[in-house]
C-alpha cells in the first residue's frame, strides 16, 4: 500500500515527470477544442486533446436553442444582417472585422457540421430548421428574422456528440480526465508546454509543445445562481493570468433572462422564439413596455434587465414576488414536445410543471462569459507590447468563451455562442496547421535541450502549496460559497460603485482564506478536494478580472449595467478593457471599426 | 434523512464498504436531486469521490446505482428514494473509487459501433436534405448521453462484458444505420452480425427500465437485430 504520508511530504524536486511531445496540445474537449482537433488531426498532425472529463461532458452539451447562420432556408437572409444584428447587439464593442468573419463563414460551417452528421430538424422541403431567437431581424433591424439552426432545444449536445464522434473516427488522441495547471515556457520566455496532473492517479506530467490551443471554456461558477456546470471554473483564464498575459472586457457577464427562478437551470430563448411570453403578477406582457418592436425577443441584457426591473418595483410573482412567469401555455402540445422537449423535461424535473399547462417560474441567471483571452480573427492569443502595440504571443492560441476576439462586444446574441466555437475553432486550427507546416524545423527540435528546457519552478511551488499537511478549520466549499455571493451581490445585473468597492473588499479577505487554507486530503486517486483547489483559484483570479475591470468602466454598456452611470459614453468607453493579474493593472485598446467587405456600422442609439 | 454510500480509496482499502450518513432536509438549502444530497454530503467529507458536471442531466457525469436502480444523481428527485437511501457505483465495471467506475471497456466499446456518420454530401454549398419522417427516425436514439446507466443494468454486458457490446453502443450503431444520410449501412450491419456483439442480447430490458433520458435500447437493438436479419 502507498505510504501517502510519505508521497506528500517528499520534497518537489523529487516530482517524476513523465514528458511527451506533440505537434500541437488542444486544452478542452468541448465543441471548440474538437473542431480544432479534428482538422489538425485529418491534416496528419501530432495532436492531443486534453480535458479534466470525458469530451461529451463538456459545457457545450448544454447549448439548448441552436446556433445562428444566415441560411435563409425560411425567409430570405443574408450574413450582412446577421453581422448588423450582432454589432447592435453587442452595444457596439465588438471588433467588426471578427464579427464580419464569424458572420460570413457562418452559413458554410453550420452545413459542414451537418455533414458531420448533426441531427438538425428539418423543414418539410428537407432543408434544416431555422427558429427565430432574439436580437435577430432581417434587413438591418426590421422584421424578426429566422436565422437560428436548431436540433429540437438539444442543439450543443448534437453538435458536441457529432464532432467527437468525427474526432473518433479520425483518431485523435486523448487525455481524458487530465487536468491542466499551467502553461509552461522555456528560457526564453517562448510557449513550450503544459504541466497537467492524471487525476486518475495524481501523477503530474509535462506535455511539450511549440503550439498550444485554450479551449477551456465560460467560468460560470463565479456567480451563486448559474446555467453553468460545475466544471466551468476559468482554468485558461487563470493559467494566462499566471503567464503574465492580460483578459479582456472581463466587466461583461451576460445574465440570461430565463434562468428557472432559484435553481439556475437554463430555459432556453427558443421558448420565446417558439412563441413564449414573460409576465409579471398582473398579468402583463411587460416587455412590450420595454422593446415596443422586439418584445419578448430583445437581446438578453434588455430582457434580463427587464426582469429585475420588476421584481424590483414590486411586480415578480410567487410567495416572495421574486420571479416573473415565462408562459406558453398558449402554444400547442405538439409544438412544445417536438421543439421543446429538453425544455419540457427540464421543467417536469426540477419544477414538477408540465409547461403546456401551467407557465415556468424564471429569473436572470449568470450565463455566459464574453471576456476573456484576446485573440485576433486567427484564434492568435495578442497582448500589447510596451509601446501599447497588439502583439501576436508566439504559440499561444485561445478560441470559445475563453476567448475574446471580440464577436459578443458587451452582449451577447442567442445562437452566437455555437457559432463563435466552431468557426475559430476551425480557423485557428488552419493557422495552427499552417505554422506546423511553415517550419518543419521548429516541430522536430529535439526536446529537452538547453535552449528549449522548461521553466517548472513557478508551477512546482504552486503544486506544493496544496501538500502543506497542516490541518486548518476554513474549508475550500466555503470559500467558494462565499466568492460565488460575493459576485453576486456585487458584480451582478446591476452595479454600482459602492456594491463593487464591497465585492473588492471581500475578494481581498478571501484570497487572504485561501492563502491560508490547506487540504485535508493528501490522496492520489481521484482526489477532488485538490482538484477544487485548483479551480478555486482560478475562480477567484477571474473575481478580480471581473470587478476591477467593471468598476474602472464608468458607463453602462451592454450588459454591464451601472446604477451610478447610466449610459453608453461612447466617448471614453468605445475600447476594450485590458487586465493584468500583477498590481491589477488596467489597459486599453481601441474597437476595431474596419471590417473588410462591408462599411463599418458606426455606433447608434440601441433600441429594440 | 439516511445514506448508505459504498466507498472504496484504492490507495487504503482492500475491498469497498459501506458508510453511514445522515442529513437534515434543512441543510439541503432547498435542493431537492439527490446530487443536492451529494453534493452537501462531500462539504462534511471532502474524501466523498462521484463525478459530475452539468447538474441538469446532459452531461451523464453521474451515474450511479441508487435503491438498486441506475440513474444519475441531478435527476433524481430525492423525495422519489425510499430511506435510507443506498448509494453504489454502477455495476458491472472496475471501481476507481468510491462511486466511480472505470468507464474504458464502455467508451471502447461505443467507439466499436461506429457511431460516425459516413456520408457523401450532395456539396459544400449544401446541406444533406432529409424529410422531417427521415429525422424522426433518429429521435429517441441520438439523445443519448453516454452515461452508462442501461449498460452496467444489462446482466448480459455482465456475462460477456468484453465481447458484447452493450445497449449504449448499440443503440448508437442503430442511431446511424437508420440515418438517411449515411452510405455504409450495408457495411454497419455487417460488422454487427455477430453473435457475441450484437445477438447476446435477450431483451431483458433492464436497459430500458435504466435510461435516465427515457430512451429504449431495447426496441432500438430489436430494430437493428431485424436489419442484420433481412441482409441474410
Amino acid at each position: 500500500m502507498m505510504d501517502t504520508a510519505m508521497k506528500h511530504a517528499s520534497p518537489l524536486t523529487d516530482l517524476k515527470l513523465d514528458t511527451h511531445t506533440f505537434d500541437a496540445l488542444i486544452l478542452g474537449g468541448g465543441g471548440a477544442g474538437l473542431r480544432s482537433a479534428l482538422a489538425l488531426t485529418l491534416a496528419g498532425h501530432q495532436v492531443a486533446v486534453v480535458s479534466k472529463v470525458f469530451p461529451t461532458r463538456s459545457h457545450t452539451v448544454a447549448a439548448q436553442g441552436g446556433i445562428n447562420a444566415a441560411l435563409g432556408n425560411i425567409t430570405e437572409d443574408n450574413w450582412e444582417w446577421h453581422m448588423y444584428d450582432t454589432i447592435k447587439g453587442s452595444d457596439f464593442l465588438g471588433d467588426q472585422d471578427a464579427i464580419e468573419f464569424m458572420c460570413r463563414e457562418a452559413a458554410d460551417i453550420v452545413r459542414e457540421l451537418e455533414h458531420f452528421g448533426v441531427p438538425f430538424s428539418r423543414l418539410e422541403n428537407g432543408k434544416i430548421y431555422q427558429r427565430a431567437f432574439g436580437g435577430q431581424n432581417l434587413n438591418f433591424g426590421q422584421e424578426q428574422a429566422h436565422r437560428t439552426c436548431a436540433a429540437a432545444d438539444r442543439t450543443g449536445h448534437a453538435i458536441l456528440h457529432s464532432l467527437y464522434q468525427q474526432n473518433l473516427h479520425a483518431g485523435t488522441r486523448f487525455f481524458d480526465e487530465y487536468y491542466a495547471l499551467d502553461l509552461l515556457k522555456d528560457t526564453h520566455g517562448n510557449i513550450g508546454g503544459l504541466m497537467v496532473m492524471n487525476i486518475h492517479d495524481g501523477r503530474y506530467h509535462v506535455l511539450q509543445s511549440r503550439h498550444i490551443l485554450i479551449a477551456t471554456g465560460g467560468a460560470g461558477q463565479v456567480f451563486r445562481n448559474n446555467t453553468n456546470a460545475s466544471i466551468n471554473t476559468g482554468d485558461g483564464l487563470g493559467m494566462v493570468l499566471r503567464a503574465g498575459l492580460p483578459l479582456q472586457d472581463m466587466e461583461f457577464w451576460q445574465f440570461h433572462p430565463t434562468g428557472v427562478a432559484g435553481k439556475g437551470m437554463l430555459i432556453s430563448e427558443a421558448v420565446r422564439g417558439e412563441g413564449g411570453v414573460l409576465k409579471n403578477s398582473l398579468g402583463e406582457d411587460f416587455m412590450q413596455r420595454y422593446a415596443p418592436h422586439a418584445k419578448d425577443l430583445a437581446s438578453r441584457d434588455v430582457v434580463a434587465r427587464a426582469i429585475a426591473i420588476e421584481v424590483k418595483e414590486g411586480r415578480g410573482c410567487g410567495p416572495n414576488k421574486d420571479y416573473v412567469l415565462l408562459d406558453l401555455t398558449h402554444l400547442d402540445d405538439a409544438t412544445i414536445k417536438q421543439r421543446l422537449p429538453g425544455i419540457r423535461d427540464i421543467s417536469l424535473t426540477f419544477l414538477g410543471v408540465d409547461p403546456a399547462v401551467e407557465p415556468m417560474p424564471v429569473f436572470p441567471t449568470c450565463h455566459y462569459m464574453m471576456g476573456g483571452i484576446p485573440t485576433d480573427i486567427h484564434g492568435r492569443v495578442v497582448t500589447p507590447d510596451e509601446n501599447g502595440e497588439q502583439q501576436i504571443v508566439k504559440g499561444l492560441y485561445a478560441v470559445g468563451e475563453c476567448a475574446c476576439v471580440s464577436v459578443h462586444g458587451a452582449n451577447r446574441l442567442g445562437g452566437n455562442s455555437l457559432l463563435d466555437i466552431v468557426v475559430f475553432g476551425r480557423e485557428a486550427a488552419k493557422t495552427i496547421s499552417h505554422e506546423l507546416h511553415q517550419n518543419r524545423r521548429e516541430k522536430t527540435q529535439q526536446a529537452g535541450s538547453p535552449e528549449t528546457a522548461l521553466c517548472l519552478d513557478a508551477v512546482r511551488q504552486r503544486i506544493a502549496r496544496w501538500q502543506n499537511p497542516a490541518p486548518s478549520t476554513d474549508t475550500l466549499a466555503a470559500i467558494r460559497k462565499a466568492l460565488q455571493h460575493t459576485m453576486e451581490m456585487g458584480c451582478g445585473v446591476f452595479r454600482n460603485q459602492a456594491s463593487m468597492q464591497h465585492a473588492l473588499q471581500q475578494l481581498l479577505l478571501l484570497q487572504q482564506r485561501l492563502e491560508q487554507v490547506t487540504l485535508s486530503d493528501h490522496s492520489q486517486v481521484f482526489n477532488l478536494q485538490r482538484l477544487a483547489a485548483y479551480e478555486l483559484e482560478n475562480l477567484l483570479a477571474v473575481a478580480f478580472a471581473t470587478v476591477h475591470s467593471a468598476l474602472n468602466r464608468t458607463e453602462s454598456r451592454g450588459a454591464h449595467s451601472r446604477v451610478d452611470y447610466p449610459q453608453r459614453d461612447d466617448s471614453a468607453w468605445l475600447r476594450h478593457t485590458l487586465y493584468f493579474s500583477a498590481g491589477h493593472r488596467l489597459d486599453y485598446k481601441p474597437v476595431n471599426l474596419h471590417p473588410k467587405h462591408h462599411a463599418a456600422f458606426a455606433p447608434t442609439a440601441r433600441t429594440y | 434523512m439516511e445514506f448508505i454510500i459504498s466507498r472504496y480509496n484504492p490507495e487504503t482499502d482492500t475491498a469497498p464498504h459501506d458508510r453511514h450518513y445522515r442529513l437534515h432536509q434543512q441543510e439541503l438549502d432547498g435542493g431537492t436531486m439527490l446530487l443536492d444530497a451529494l453534493l452537501k454530503l462531500r462539504e462534511q467529507d471532502p474524501t466523498l469521490a462521484f463525478r459530475s458536471s452539468c447538474q441538469e442531466g446532459v452531461c451523464g457525469s453521474d451515474g450511479m446505482n441508487v435503491n438498486g436502480q441506475n440513474c444519475l444523481s441531478c435527476i433524481t428527485p430525492l423525495a422519489s428514494l425510499k430511506s435510507p437511501i443506498v448509494i453504489k457505483p454502477l455495476p458491472g465495471l472496475p471501481i476507481i473509487k468510491d462511486l466511480i467506475v472505470d468507464m474504458t471497456l464502455f467508451y471502447k466499446h461505443y467507439a466499436e459501433a461506429q457511431p460516425f456518420l459516413q456520408a457523401k454530401p450532395p456539396s459544400e454549398a449544401h446541406e444533406h436534405l432529409q424529410t422531417p419522417a427521415e429525422r424522426a427516425q433518429l429521435d429517441g436514439l441520438y439523445e443519448c448521453v453516454l452515461c452508462a446507466c442501461c449498460t452496467t443494468s444489462c446482466p448480459s454486458f455482465w456475462w460477456n462484458p468484453d465481447q458484447f457490446l452493450g445497449p449504449a453502443a448499440l443503440m448508437a450503431a442503430q442511431r446511424f444505420v437508420i440515418d438517411s444520410r449515411d452510405i455504409q449501412t450495408r457495411e454497419r450491419l455487417q460488422s454487427l452480425d455477430d453473435p457475441m456483439k450484437t445477438f447476446r442480447c435477450r431483451h431483458i430490458q433492464n436497459c430500458t427500465a435504466a435510461c435516465p433520458k427515457g430512451l429504449n435500447p431495447s426496441r432500438a437493438i430489436q430494430a437493428l437485430k431485424a436489419s442484420i436479419a433481412k441482409e441474410h
